[in-house]
């Protein structure tokens, strides 16, 4: 076989729709950390365990065990008597970098609200790494979130999971293997942009075309790559029988890929499974027409975002595995949230299989996630559903990991997991609570009181200079 | 002060006839926070046709036609729900149900004669909703539509009454940044035309441009007994307010304020209250660089009055957790049930709500602390009634809760 063709074989032979070099790949990497005992806490585990009196040791990044085991030499030893340890706390929405503070007109980035389909766009490419809100959110706990586009769209564009540290560039904070998100969204706001522009869609059901649609042009576009691929393939196969003709007409076939497609890649990502599908949805009917739409074409709607009605559905959801990142307490704003009880949390997480998470969509509820968690978890209680701090934790660290799927990384205090740690002055579901120090990766990334690990953006520095205290 | 104020309330309110009667009402047991700055005590409290009779240590061989055992939990009086559109905004997007706002009325003037209380709907769901959950009062905003003045409102009572208002009639004029923009570009703008506005109380009613004969008629009542709240949060705005009041003798509260801790100083010597969102910590605008979560525990310990609200409307209810996160983050625990209680009333000119006799029995009995997102409302008490404790939410829920639906849904109904 001439050299060439066995060149161009090797080189389009591992090609996939996504197999070209990463693009914006995450440059994160956690700084050595010591190795930390915290000593008779009270331990969340976040899987829905807890221990009193109990000792948690991380090493070199990693939880390494809870209860007892050995300590290196240089362990840092941290008294946590009278104290709480929760996983690190993640907000699977959050707005953050594409909405920042300040929120002026040319910081306003979330919604590329231009054409109802923008699956092309990446939430990532808008993110201001100087926004004081992930500061904020580090002193509440907060270790990881996914920063989506906003709803205005029915496919917003791709959300992206980061390690809430400090960086010059997003690339820095990249959650490392973390898949991405997919942002569609339901109900008014679509058909409200679009509609008041005279465009489709203007009503719910020009919403469903729409999608549909879309994911009929994702098929083709993965049709088309798995034909391509398949060619490869046989080229390739070819080409070792070394049954010359078929093999060279097999491999200049294969000269030509598919044209590339930003838009249909993230969809034809999202119905192959790569990509997480985020669906913000308010109505128990809407949230049902998604998921026959879902099986319709293939793929799983991951999580349900906002999703007021979703108690009207609550088994459904569970029944499909579907996540509900929801409020405590928002409602009315708009019709489609005037259902709105503060018993959706717990009532989400009551079937056997029920995946309630506490989401903020908030600046400033991503900075009390635990508050939020608690207003859910009295009013599942004062309903009778009889819900302990360990359960409800999980709505904001193990629940919201497997929505993001990096429950495998991080999300609880298991054996090998990331050593994203939060030390509470107290039990966490009060409003007094605070966390006292934050680590991720094992490194102490935020202290309270200590200014020395307060960290602050570029935008804080030198305002108010002056000012009286 | 506090005390005196107290006991003259308690005089004055004994001599006032209320036309709401009940049964008598006995609540024994009862760790009472009275609404002052004090701490809770335990005491029983008994209730007359509406009115609190008595305050007492043991009152439980009074005769009563209910007696509620609070088992040591927190009685407080209702809450303030803080500067809201409860009752004129049923949905916040659907406009025709919105009524807190003057917006795109072609008169080329102001409207400081636009009252919100024309518009108030104490049917509306919104009402129960924030009810049940402690609140007993609030006040109406004029929201900012597209003019200086935005209009007026007042305080408004959770009773269900159409004409529940009370306390002074109570202005609201923005010369923040992000109004000024809308308003000839210029927070300055505000301020220019403000004082044109004002220069204009003297003059003839024919000869008046930027407001009609009743806007200045109101201006001019407001100016003798009346209150201003100047929303602004960027300190240079505040002072500026407070040269303006100082100006035209106006009795200004400052909302907002992210950044009144600066000039915290001035405000405690103008006697100047602040009603903020201590939630706020974010320089959310350029108006709020200086947002921090102890603003009310700076101000509190400045001298300054100190009250809250959230911004919300239909979540009003979460302003216990704005006043616990005050307390989080060092305002004296007592200063913030005082915020929640009894000063609103003070500030906006309503009748006193603290638990004493004579006063009107709106009243909270708590699951736990009242300012902790672990506890909410086990019963509350308006006007010597118990309340239903229901609401469109809690319809739900009970539609909802049964594991087990039959027909459906539908055919449960609460």
């Amino acid at each position: 076989m001439p050299v060439f063709l066995v060149f161009v074989i090797t080189l389009f032979g591992c090609m996939t729709a996504h197999a070209q070099p990463e693009a914006f790949p995450s440059t994160y990497a956690a700084p050595p950390a010591h190795p930390t005992l915290f000593k008779n806490a009270t331990i969340l585990t976040g899987d829905g365990r807890r221990f009193d009196s109990t000792d948690l040791y991380i090493e070199e990044g990693r939880i390494s065990w809870v209860g007892q085991g050995d300590t290196a030499l240089d362990t840092v030893v941290v008294d946590a008597t009278n104290r709480w340890i929760t996983p690190g706390l993640i907000d699977v929405h959050s707005h953050l970098g594409v909405y920042p503070s300040p929120s002026v007109a040319a910081h306003s980035d979330g919604n590329e609200a231009t054409a109802p389909v923008t699956a092309e766009v990446w939430a990532e490419h808008s993110v201001w790494p100087q926004d004081p809100g992930f500061t904020r959110a580090l002193a509440g706990g907060v270790t990881a979130l996914q920063i989506l586009p906003g709803s205005a769209n029915l496919f917003g564009g791709r959300g992206v999971t980061l390690k809430n540290v400090p960086s010059t560039s997003y690339q820095g904070m990249k959650f490392p293997g973390a898949p991405y998100g997919l942002k569609m969204a339901c109900g008014e706001n679509p058909k409200r942009v679009y509609g008041g522009r005279n465009q489709s869609p203007s009503t719910r059901m020009g919403n469903v075309a729409a999608y549909r649609s879309a994911w009929i042009r994702a098929q083709r576009y993965q049709a088309d790559w798995d034909r391509y691929n398949q060619a490869v393939e046989n080229a390739a196969e070819a080409a070792a029988d070394d049954s010359s003709g078929a093999s060279v007409a097999s491999a200049l076939l294969t000269n030509t890929p598919p044209r590339r497609n930003l838009e249909l890649d993230t969809l034809a990502g999202a119905l192959r499974g790569d990509i997480l599908v985020h669906m913000h949805c308010y109505r128990a009917d809407e949230m049902l027409t998604i998921l026959d739409m879902a099986k319709e074409f293939g793929y799983r709607v991951g999580t349900f975002h906002h999703g007021v009605e979703a108690y009207k559905i609550a088994d459904a959801l569970a029944d499909n595995g579907v996540c509900g990142a929801l409020w405590a307490d928002w409602w009315g704003f708009k019709i489609e949230a005037y259902d709105g009880i503060q018993e959706n949390i717990a009532l989400v997480d009551r079937p056997k299989g029920g995946c309630a998470v506490v989401h903020s969509d908030s600046d400033e509820g991503i900075q009390r996630l635990n508050q939020e968690a608690t207003k859910a978890m009295l009013r599942g209680n004062r309903a009778g559903l009889s819900i302990s701090p360990e359960r409800a934790i999980r709505w904001i660290t193990l629940n919201a990991a497997k929505s993001l799927g990096i429950e495998e990384q991080t999300g609880s205090l298991r054996t090998g997991k990331m050593a994203d740690v939060v030390v509470w002055n107290q039990n966490p579901f009060s409003v007094y609570a605070k966390p006292l120090q934050v680590y991720i990766d094992g490194v102490l990334r935020y202290e309270r009181g200590n200014s020395d690990l307060n960290p602050q953006s570029d935008f804080e520095l030198g305002q108010l200079l002056g000012a009286t205290q | 002060m506090r005390t005196f104020y107290f006991w003259l309330c308690v005089l004055i309110s004994g001599l006032i006839s209320d036309p709401v009667w009940a049964d008598r009402l006995l609540i024994i047991n009862g760790n009472v926070l009275i609404g002052d700055d004090g701490p809770a005590s335990e005491l029983d409290i008994l209730v007359d046709r509406g009115r609190i009779d008595a305050v007492a240590e043991d009152l439980k061989s009074v005769e009563a036609d209910r007696v509620i055992d609070a088992k040591g939990r927190i009685v407080t009086p209702a809450l303030f729900a803080g500067i809201t559109a409860v009752g004129l905004s049923e949905i916040g997007m659907v406009y025709e149900a919105v009524d807190s706002r003057l917006n795109g009325l072609d008169t080329g003037r102001m409207h400081p004669e636009f009252d919100v209380r024309k518009a108030y709907n104490p049917l509306s769901t919104v009402v129960p909703v924030t009810r049940v959950e402690g609140y007993g009062y609030s006040l109406l905003t004029a929201a900012f539509g597209d003019r200086t003045i935005a209009g007026q409102g007042s305080l408004v009572r959770f009773d269900g009454g159409f004409d529940s208002f009370e306390g002074k009639t109570t202005f609201y004029i923005n010369v923040d940044g992000y109004s000024g923009n809308k308003i000839g570009g210029s927070r300055a703008a505000h301020w220019m035309l403000l004082e044109s506005v004002f220069d204009e109380l003297s003059v003839d009613d024919a000869d008046l441009t930027l407001i009609s004969a009743s806007g200045k008629a109101a201006l001019k009542a407001a100016r003798r007994d009346g209150l201003f709240v100047f929303r602004a949060n960027r300190a240079s705005d505040i002072h500026q307010a407070l040269l303006f009041s100082r100006k035209h003798k106006l009795n200004p509260i400052i909302s907002g304020g992210q950044e009144a801790w600066i000039i915290k100083e001035n405000l405690a010597s103008t006697g100047v209250p602040v009603v903020l969102n201590a939630l706020d910590n974010l320089p959310g605008s350029f108006d709020g660089i200086g947002a921090r979560l102890d603003n009310a525990a700076l101000l509190h310990e400045a001298g300054v009055t100190v009250l809250f609200t959230s911004g919300e409307t239909h979540n009003a209810r979460k302003l216990r957790q704005v006043a616990g996160n005050a307390v989080a983050n060092g305002l004296a625990y007592e200063a913030a049930v005082e915020a929640m209680t009894s000063l609103p009333a003070e500030v906006f000119g309503g009748k006193p709500r603290m638990i004493a006799p004579g006063l009107r029995a709106d009243l909270v009995i708590w699951s736990g602390d009242p300012l902790d997102v672990n506890s909410a409302a086990d019963q509350v008490i308006i006007n010597g009634v118990p309340d239903s404790m229901q609401s469109r939410q809690t319809e739900l829920l009970e539609r909802y809760l049964p594991e087990e639906a039959g027909l459906g849904r539908a055919y449960i109904n609460p």
